[in-house]
């Protein structure tokens, strides 16, 4: 049995949202530069070389990469043999939200009340996600989902009978809807199976996972392949402005599901897909 | 290069005019900050019979939500936001006078002739370019709406600016004419 304090979690959470906001992942600014050689376009060469410099000085001057620091979401895997002590474990998560908002000059672009939209003071600033895991570790991954891509993203009930084809269809219609509003070239988050709402819950750990990183099982990294393929043909190019490279990755992620279903879930990122994740 | 096109304060119509589609710009000039609640408080204004808190004829809107200015900057990072959750709104923008959006996205449909109707241009700015473009920001000042937050309505005064004429005056749309080019047939 370990002991921690949920303290623990308000710094961790502070400080990985603002590293999230002020440093891209180091594999999608790599991806980012190969493509920047790779577009066969003129001006998606000159857009994606813009986007590398506005990562690069980020960086060195401590910015917001983009005004839209999203919805921060995070994602707490916890050992079953590890015991939080101090509060609660939500709002010390939640206090880490707001402090690393503000110590970051983060935009917070969350309405407390989705339709009324005025935000009352204390309503989460972020959303959470749990998992229980064998063992005494803490894995704390922070994610800042800009708007554009989220609302670009797409989830479908099929059945068992349309089959490999259509859901492939669906994830490469999905990014040609989005175009440019998505941020392109994009990240796409794949879930396929479970239910209704672990295909979401797969797309999205699908689009955190790191974009160098193909899937373990053959037949879903070359899932994978075949979807990238298709989604670069697409010709939407660097911010829709036409070109070869509209995707830097597609990571799937696959669960079993029900006799009588097929749900796919596509969670889009945009060029920066900001997460950041740390073993406390 | 980009060609360089100015409104201090408004686009004039021999500027817009010589806009083509797909062809690169750099902004100097006022550019008048909106964002969906912004855009949702000019309407109501208009529909009470009031005064806009900002004349917009011939002027250029900014699609942007800032983030907070840290301390010696004009402004945080600043790129645009999606232009589509603004059709609703375009169609009142235009009576009002407006001349020229900068946001980032596409248009499809109606709303692309709706522009050529109006004498008013699409410029998209680099979605993600937040850090960069807030620099060329070289003055903002609050002019309504101050409990908006980044919604709130601003004068930014920015200085080479760089864009794509995304829908000219022409009948252009750039993203489609550009995805079309590179698309290639889809392998099954």
């Amino acid at each position: 049995m370990r002991t921690i304090d949920v303290r623990v979690l308000t710094d961790a959470t502070a400080r990985l949202l603002v590293d999230a906001n002020y440093r891209i992942p180091p594999d999608i600014l790599s991806a980012l530069r190969a493509a920047a050689l790779a577009e066969e376009s003129d001006i998606g060469r000159q857009t994606l070389a813009h986007l590398v410099r506005n990562y690069e000085v980020a960086e060195a001057e401590q910015l917001p990469v983009c005004q839209d620091s999203g919805v921060t979401v995070v994602l707490l895997e916890t050992g079953q043999d590890v015991h939080w002590t101090g509060g609660s474990i939500e709002q010390a998560i939640f206090a880490g939200i707001r402090q690393g908002t503000s110590n970051g000059y983060l935009r917070m672009s969350v309405v407390g009340d989705p339709l009324a939209r005025p935000t009352p003071a204390g309503s989460p600033p972020g959303v959470i996600h749990y998992e229980i895991v064998d063992g005494e570790g803490v894995r704390l991954t922070v994610a800042s989902k800009g708007f554009g891509a989220e609302n670009m993203s797409a989830l479908r009930m099929f059945a068992p009978a349309d089959g490999s084809g259509a859901v492939k269809d669906f994830v490469v219609e999905t990014v040609d809807r989005a175009g440019a509003n998505a941020c392109p070239p994009v990240i796409v988050g794949v879930g396929v199976g479970g239910t209704f709402e672990k295909a979401a819950l797969l797309a999205k750990k699908a689009v955190l996972r790191p974009i160098d990183q193909r899937h373990p099982r053959a037949e879903t990294a070359a899932l994978e392949a075949e979807l990238l393929k298709r989604i670069n043909d697409l010709g939407v190019g660097p911010q829709g402005l036409g070109g070869t490279v509209t995707a830097l990755a597609v990571n799937v992620e696959v669960y079993p599901t029900h006799i009588a279903g097929l749900p796919v879930a596509v969670n889009i990122g945009c060029h920066s897909n900001r997460r950041t994740s740390v073993a406390l | 290069m980009p060609t360089l096109i100015e409104c201090w304060p408004v686009l004039e119509d021999r500027t817009s005019l010589a806009l083509t589609a797909g062809e690169a710009v750099s902004v100097s000039g006022e550019l008048i900050t909106i964002r969906d609640a912004t855009a949702n408080r000019l309407l109501d204004i208009a529909a009470s019979g009031r005064p806009l808190p900002v004349d917009l004829a011939g002027r250029v809107l900014y699609a942007v939500g800032p983030s907070p200015a840290k301390p010696g900057q004009i402004v945080g990072s600043a790129g645009p936001t999606t232009i589509e959750r603004l059709i609703a709104y375009l169609p009142f923008l235009f009576r009002s006078g407006l001349r020229g959006v900068v946001a980032k996205g596409e248009l499809h449909g109606d709303i692309v002739s709706a522009f050529r109707d109006a004498g008013a241009v699409y410029l998209a700015a680099i979605g993600g370019l937040g850090a960069l473009l807030g620099k060329q920001v070289v003055a903002a000042e609050i002019v309504a709406f101050p409990e908006l937050g980044p919604e709130a309505l601003q004068k930014f005064t920015v200085r080479d600016f760089p864009a794509v004429v995304i829908i000219d005056r022409h009948g252009g749309n750039f993203h489609e004419t550009a995805r079309a080019r590179w698309r290639r047939s889809q392998s099954r």
